[in-house]
Parts: structure tokens; sequence; C-alpha cells
């Protein structure tokens, strides 16, 4: 079996740590810039970054409806910090806005500023019993998750992975560690792959 | 949590890896910090004055008040940097203490220690350097720096210096490479930097923190300019708020960094500065007399 093509969009943060993780797990990666670039991917990954430069720019280069179009038709989709946010329902006391593809509301740097920034082995059952060495940088949150929405992690009470049905959210950066199963487990959502 | 564990080397090199492909910007008021995420910054570098201001003004330039960087900490939800004086441990502390999300330990500010620069591995905080070449690089990444921006000439408007410094690191990368095993431990002497980083960056071909650009870049094309040459992301300081027009230049590099490898886009992102607005005037840094020049201070 070919195997599938995946995006890294690529208009701005950790780009290549996502395009060496997703070769690494059997995937071909590119990087997407342009409407034309997303139409010829099996599956998106949003990588971390600044949510308010790249909901903006997503804007600019016309990429926030054909994402919405392509994942409301089922192309798996998968968030990390940045992406998370950017794809979530709200973000809690702030007037920023989003691509509405997963219904949650995302509270930003919710574990505090940088220097409250940590790597916390997190037990994430659906990966198996070894704890994930997860990369928290400014992260957020969920603080509230529709009925549509499973949580597959949490620390300290508070939702950081989580899944509904083609779309994929993390917290923490799976990029930045050696440790792919998190990039296994998504690229396990891309059907021709299952 | 069991094993939760802050200021570690992959949280702090990891924030600069959010950055990347972004534009940080300059700004000395909460209204500019605005201004400057609306346009697309990735992160903000709170300043009493800019570079440009700085140089004129002469005298010794110091850390901000902390109530500014806290105002400008308060007006944007971007990462906010600060500047302290190289060497000065009592900034520093200050500035860790207060929660700004990245220190430039910097030549724009006079410096405190003529010898030594800070300990940063010391620190929760992550720290960036400049550097002019890969000794001044791996010097800093050694003390613990945790990103690295080419030095270029700050508040001088002018990318030649910019150049210049990420020419020389990108070369210094380029020869680690194509260099027998053996001649590693005599380039470590000449480079003046640990034989460990020599060793690193010759196998992984790359620094082994991001990259970024400083000092010069006042136009959509220097942008595209350095992300050329190799850098991973922009510092612009005295650029967009010296210019007469400082939302238009701030999102127009915005766009530029993001699209370097595509000229339409940088041209479009140019074309739409309006045309009556000027970029900030540059110096000829040949003309600089030796003591103004900021790039010398700190190697």
């Amino acid at each position: 079996m070919a195997a599938p093509t995946v995006g890294v969009l690529a208009l701005q943060g950790d780009v290549v740590e996502h395009v060496r993780a997703l070769e690494r797990s059997g995937a071909r990666a590119v990087e997407v810039r342009t409407p034309e670039e997303l139409a010829s991917v099996d599956a998106l990954v949003v990588p971390g970054g600044e949510s308010t430069t790249v909901i903006r720019l997503l804007d600019r280069f016309g990429l926030t409806e054909p994402i919405r179009a392509r994942v409301r038709g089922g192309m798996p989709f998968w968030g990390t910090c940045m992406g998370m946010i950017v794809a979530a329902h709200d973000v809690a006391g702030l007037d920023q806005p989003t691509l509405d593809l997963l219904d949650v509301t995302v509270r930003r740097n919710a574990f505090g500023r940088q220097v409250d920034s940590a790597e916390v082995p997190l037990p994430i059952p659906a990966l198996g019993t070894e704890p994930f060495p997860a990369v928290f940088i400014r992260a957020p949150w969920i603080e509230r998750t529709g009925p549509s929405v499973e949580t597959l992690a949490e620390r300290d009470g508070h939702g950081v992975m989580v899944r509904a049905g083609n779309v994929l959210g993390t917290s923490f950066h799976p990029e930045l560690t050696h440790d792919d199963r998190v990039h296994g487990y998504f690229l396990g959502m891309i059907p021709a792959t299952r | 949590m069991n094993g939760h564990a802050t200021g570690t080397e992959t949280v702090k090199r990891g924030l600069a890896h959010m950055l990347k492909g972004g534009v940080i910007m300059d700004v000395v008021t909460p209204e500019q910090a605005k201004i400057a995420e609306e346009a697309g910054a990735v992160a903000v570098m709170a300043l009493e004055r800019i570079p440009a201001d700085i140089r004129a003004a002469g005298g010794v330039a110091r850390m901000s008040h902390p109530a500014l960087i806290e105002r400008i900490m308060g007006a944007v939800t971007i990462p906010v940097m600060a500047k302290v004086r190289i060497g000065h441990i009592g900034e520093a502390r200050q500035l860790q203490s207060l929660g700004v999300d990245y220190i430039d330990e910097s030549e724009v500010l006079t410096p405190a220690d003529d010898l030594y620069h800070l300990d940063k591995h010391g620190y929760t905080v992550p720290f960036v350097c400049g550097a002019r070449d890969l000794g001044e690089a791996l010097r800093r990444i050694a003390e613990g720096a945790a990103m690295i921006r080419s030095k270029g000439e700050a508040g001088s408007g002018n990318i030649v210096e910019a150049v210049r410094h990420m020419r020389a690191i990108r070369d210094g990368i380029a020869q680690l490479v194509s260099m027998p095993r053996e001649e590693l431990v005599a380039r470590a002497r000449d480079l003046g930097a640990p034989l460990e980083l020599v060793r690193e960056v010759a196998a992984h071909k790359a620094l082994p923190v991001v990259l970024f650009c400083a000092g010069g870049v006042s136009t959509p094309a220097d942008a595209a300019l350095m992300m050329e040459l190799g850098a991973e992301g922009i510092f612009v300081g005295s650029g967009i708020f010296k210019s007469t027009d400082p939302a238009a230049f701030a999102r127009a590099i915005v766009d530029a960094t993001t699209h370097w490898q595509d000229p339409d886009v940088v041209l479009k992102a140019h074309k739409a500065i309006p045309e009556e607005a000027k970029a900030m005037d540059g110096l000829d840094i040949r003309k600089l007399p030796e003591h103004e020049l900021l790039a010398t201070r700190g190697t």
C-alpha cells in the first residue's frame, strides 16, 4: 500500500520537526502553504507555533475555508498546541477567531508562561502503559468538551489530548521528542493506512 | 505530577522552535505591542527605546523598567521578550522573577561585564544571544543560550552586517560538515568553541538551537533575503516603528517571512505598503566610528 501523504501547515512554527517525525513513522510528509498544496494531501497536521499569527495568515492566504471544507469532509486533522487552539470551537476569555473543527473550548497559556513550561511523563492509555514524554510549552488545556469529543489524556485534571472522529488535538509537542507513538496513532486515523 | 520538570533544555529550546518562520518585533509601548500582534508578530521585544533611539541617545543603555515590560505582557497574548545587559546577573534575575518568556542578553544595551556572559544554564527562563560567526554562536550555546540570532548592526537600517554574520555562521557550519573528523579538534580550538558542540554541529549539519536573524531588517525583501540565507525567523528592531507606517511595514514583513520562497507573494506584500510610506532611514556602517558599533560588544 502506498504511504499516505500528510501535509504539515507551514505558515509558521515547528514544521520540520513534524515532517521528520511523520517520515520516521512511514508517511510521505509535505509542507502546505497554499490551497493547491492542501488539495494534494490525505491528512493535515497543524504544528506548534503562535495561534494569533497563524489564524491571521490562514485568512490572508486563503486557507481558512479550504481547510474547513476538507476536515468537515472527513480529512484527518491533528493540531499540536497552536494547532489545537486554531481548531477549537472557541478560546476561553479571548475574542480570538478559530477554525471551529473540534467542539472544545481551549484556554491558552493555561499552565502559565514560559517559566512554567515543562516536560511531564503523561499516561495515555490509548498508546499503551508506558507514559508519554509530553513537552508542554506555554500550553493550552481543554476547558470544555462537546458530546462528540473523547478525552484521551489529562494533566492536573484538564484535558490535554482529545479526539472527535477525524480530528485530534494535543496540548503538548510529540514532534519535539523521539517518541513517535502519537504520530503513529494519527497515521492510524487515515483510512487507507488502517 | 511526578517527574514534572521545568526549565529543561527541551522546553527552553522548544519555545524558539514555536517561533520559527515568524517575526519578533521591538516595541516600546503596549499600543505598539498590539499593532505588532495584529500584524502577525510571533513575539514582541519589550523595550524603553528601540535600537535606533538608543544609538542616537548614547550614554548607558540598561534593562527597561519592569513596569513597562509588565504592561506590555498584559497587553498581548504572544510571548514577550526583554533585554538585559551582557553579563548582568541582577537584571536577568529580575526578568526571570517578572516572568518574561525569553531574555535577550544583548549587545544593544551597554555591557555590564566586559569579559563574561551570563551562565544561562542556571535559569528557568530561556535566553537568546547574538553572534557574528559560528565560534561566537557556539560559545553562547555552551553558556546555555537556547536560541541564537545573528547580530547584524542594530538600529542601522542597513542589512549588510546581518548578511555578513548570517553567511559567516552558515559557512562555518558548512566547513565543519565537510571536514574530516580528525580536523575537528583543531577547528574547535580555532573557533574558540567546545569540541562537543563542534562535533554535534558537524553531525547534524545545523546549530543545536534555532537561528534567527537580527540587526538591519527594514523591508519585506530584507526579510526574504535573510530567510534565503538560512535564517529560521526574523527580529525587526527599528525597522517597523521607525518607518512612517508601522502597521503596513509590520504586516508586509510578516507576509514576506512566511512566503520568502515565493517572490510573487513578497512582491505583493511590498506593494501593499503605501508608496508614500517611508522605510526607516539607514546608516552607512563604514562611516560609523568603531566605538559606535554594537556588534563588536560581547564576543
